[in-house]
């Protein structure tokens, strides 16, 4: 019977005078792949943020569901908080590695709670004595079953700046995978990767989650999304259109205008959600 | 022959730019006539040959840039520097313990000594927070400030001596970098810069204003030296003195001589704690707040914390520094501490490269001892000193160890390329 993992209030979220999430809420199930999907705009990446807590939501709740019934308010987390209590582990739609450390160097900083509290408060470590060396080694050993997984282990002395872009977009999720999350967001992790690598990269997330780790994705590749999601919302103008399995959004007539912009004369947007809807059904359809 | 042309144009430009510039300055001369009063006089002769060597000049540079042979990738260069690094650490360290032990060596070299190591260990614990957490601070010199004053404030009025004030101190400066660091958490670059730049004029005003606990202006002297284990350094001999109890004549040297000891230690002390601390994780979460903030928050790591221990720690070996050279002067004033200190200490950091132990050390003994040394050069010193400066930057604009050394690795250490490696935005 699946669980709640993450379950979203009526998460709100203004700047200024724009709402860019409106009134969102959903339920991510544990061991589950959710994908948020919707048009450029739509709020996909702001909703992001603030489960992320890099947004203070301006109202509603996130909650995260360690044990069944025991839930954890992510939004009252202090934001270095929701990766190390919350155990919900990020990645980003433009890359960010720390580009002069090595790979290996890169999966040490992302346990670097694990690893300091075995420092005693860096006076033990200094002087050499300590549980600190174990510490470190378990450290490295997790860091090189991740670098096994993401195909990087001949790159792990080199720096992170210098791996090409797909090699780079996999460090990213090995260095989230680092921090031993309950829930790895990724933020368009398909953005920019040719086919054979898309496909690598299902793999790697299917891998992930039979792991144990539940996966919440915003993806613009239907090639992915269709492929590996278990469920799917979608979102537009910062409101959720339509929740459900990938066989249910495929023929859903809201989803489908809400992509070619029918149904809506009035709105602005439309012409230009028109020509962004055209490569986005297309895969789409390809993919029925 | 269309480089020739171009070359030819080139060169025209710059001296036409020279002759604007130089008119003033050289063709013309204002002097006294017999009856008193101004004359103009024109120097046509010397402005041609400023404008004509400008010329010359522009066109050797452009034939160089043309002509010049293909440079090797600049991480070749990086390694043979790095090989022999390896070497020139140890030898600076044996140079550095050998040099009050050279025979017949003049008091003013170990002198020199003292101050250019009082400087390296300023430099490496700036560098720990400019170098490794990218945190550009530009009023490093409070800290020193805040050791030097802790120091003499409390010798003059608890009767306490060096040894005792050395810790003291340092918590004194590193309780000051915590309190610096909380109002300029949220800020980066050139903020961060400007309200460090701030305090460390706060605290040198406050030093020369609060006349009834510092003295003001006129300062605090008769501050203790060290002491051997209780055995004093003093000129006149007697009882409890070095030279009495070792059977030897006082010499002003002795006292310099174990001054340099004391300095090359608390150095020594700064360089291996930091680098013991960039294997930790800690120094690993300096690095990447430097390479980039939001990550490392993602990854559950508290900024602020983070950033605060950069402070306190760097600012910690400031104070011992700045205790340090209270011990050494007996006297200090507000004079001690400007902005220029700060500057230094930074200049020394940025031109060693950023982040390199070994770069900062060479850097210092530039800085400091290329003056020092060249004193008989009277008013071309700072020329000198200037266009050296100016030469190693455009040779080595990152410093001269811009590269950086990973702290882990599963195979063969590889050195890391100064173009890869972030130079932080505070």
């Amino acid at each position: 019977m699946a669980e709640v993992l993450l379950r979203l209030d009526e998460l709100t979220m203004r700047f200024g005078g724009l709402t860019a999430v409106n009134a969102l809420s959903f339920e991510a199930l544990r061991g589950d792949i959710t994908a948020v999907i919707g048009p450029n705009g739509a709020g996909k990446t702001t909703a992001f943020n603030c489960i992320t807590g890099f947004y203070k939501p301006s109202s509603g709740g996130i909650t995260i569901y360690h044990k069944p019934g025991e839930g954890m308010l992510l939004n009252k987390l202090p934001g270095h908080s929701i990766a190390r209590k919350g155990r919900v582990a990020r990645t980003f739609q433009n890359i960010r590695l720390f580009g002069g450390m090595t790979v290996l160097e890169n999966l040490m900083v992302a346990q670097h709670n694990e690893l300091q509290a075995a420092t005693g408060f860096g006076v033990l470590a200094i002087l050499g004595i300590g549980r600190y060396r174990a510490a470190e080694k378990a450290a490295i050993e997790r860091a090189k079953h991740w670098l096994e997984a993401t195909n990087l282990i001949d790159r792990a002395d080199d720096p992170a700046a210098s791996l090409p872009y797909g090699a780079q977009r996999r460090l990213e999720i090995a260095r989230a995978m680092c921090t031993d999350p309950v829930l790895l967001c990724l933020d368009e992790p398909a953005a920019g990767l040719n086919p054979r690598e898309s496909i690598a990269l299902n793999e790697l997330l299917l891998k992930i989650r039979e792991g144990g780790c539940s996966l919440l994705l915003i993806e613009h590749d239907m090639g992915v999304v269709m492929k590996i999601s278990d469920h799917i919302i979608v979102l537009d103008h910062g409101k959720k259109i339509a929740d459900g399995t990938p066989e249910q959004i495929r023929n859903d007539p809201t989803v489908i205008a809400a992509y070619l912009g029918e149904g809506d004369e009035d709105d602005p947007d439309a012409p230009i959600a028109e020509s962004l809807a055209e490569s986005i059904v297309e895969p789409l359809e390809d993919a029925t | 022959m269309r480089d020739l042309t171009h070359n030819l144009k080139d060169s025209a430009a710059v001296a036409f730019v020279a002759f604007l510039l130089f008119g003033p300055f050289i063709g013309l001369q204002l002097g006294d006539s017999d009856s008193g009063n101004l004359t103009l006089s024109t120097r046509p002769e010397l402005l041609a040959i400023a404008v004509g060597l400008t010329f010359i000049a522009r066109m050797l540079m452009l034939l160089w840039h043309d002509h010049r042979p293909r440079k090797p990738p600049k991480l070749q260069v990086a390694e043979a520097i790095r090989k022999s690094g390896k070497l020139i650490a140890p030898a600076l360290l044996v140079c550095a313990i050998g040099l009050p032990l050279i025979p017949g060596i003049a008091n003013f070299y170990i002198d020199l000594g003292v101050l250019i190591m009082t400087y390296v260990m300023l430099g490496w614990g700036l560098n720990i927070v400019v170098g490794l957490a990218g945190l550009l601070d530009l009023g490093y010199v409070a800290f020193y400030a805040v050791g030097a004053y802790s120091f003499a404030l409390l010798s003059q009025d608890f009767n306490l001596g060096f040894w005792e004030c050395l810790p003291i101190s340092g918590l004194l400066a590193a309780c000051w970098g915590v309190f610096l660091g909380f109002p300029v958490l949220r800020l980066r670059g050139d903020y961060l810069a400007i309200v460090t730049l701030a305090f460390g004029e706060i605290i040198r005003l406050v030093i020369t204003n609060w006349v009834s606990l510092t003295g003001g202006p006129n300062g605090i002297y008769d501050i203790p030296h060290p002491t051997l284990f209780g055995l004093t350094f003093s000129m006149a001999g007697g009882p409890g003195t070095f030279s009495d109890f070792f059977h030897v004549d006082p010499t002003p040297q002795q006292r310099t001589t174990y001054l340099y000891y004391i300095i090359l230690a608390l150095a020594l002390l700064t360089n291996w704690v930091t680098l013991r601390l960039r294997r930790q994780p800690l120094g690993r979460a300096w690095e990447a707040l430097r390479e980039d903030e939001i990550a490392c928050r993602s990854l559950g790591i508290n900024l602020r914390n983070t950033k605060l221990t950069a402070f306190a720690i760097g600012a910690m070996f400031g104070g011992f520094a700045g205790c340090f050279f209270a011990t050494r002067q007996a006297f200090i004033s507000p004079d001690s501490f400007t902005f220029i200190e700060s500057a230094t200490v930074l200049a020394i950091v940025v031109l060693g490269g950023a982040g390199s132990q070994l770069g900062v050390a060479l850097a210092a003994m530039v800085m400091i001892g290329i003056p020092a040394l060249l004193q008989d050069l009277q008013i071309y010193r700072m020329l000198i000193f200037g266009i050296a400066l100016v030469t190693i930057m455009v040779v080595r604009p990152r410093g001269f160890i811009s590269t950086r050394r990973p702290t882990v690795s599963l195979g063969k250490t590889k050195i890391i390329g100064a173009e890869m490696v972030s130079e932080g935005r505070g």
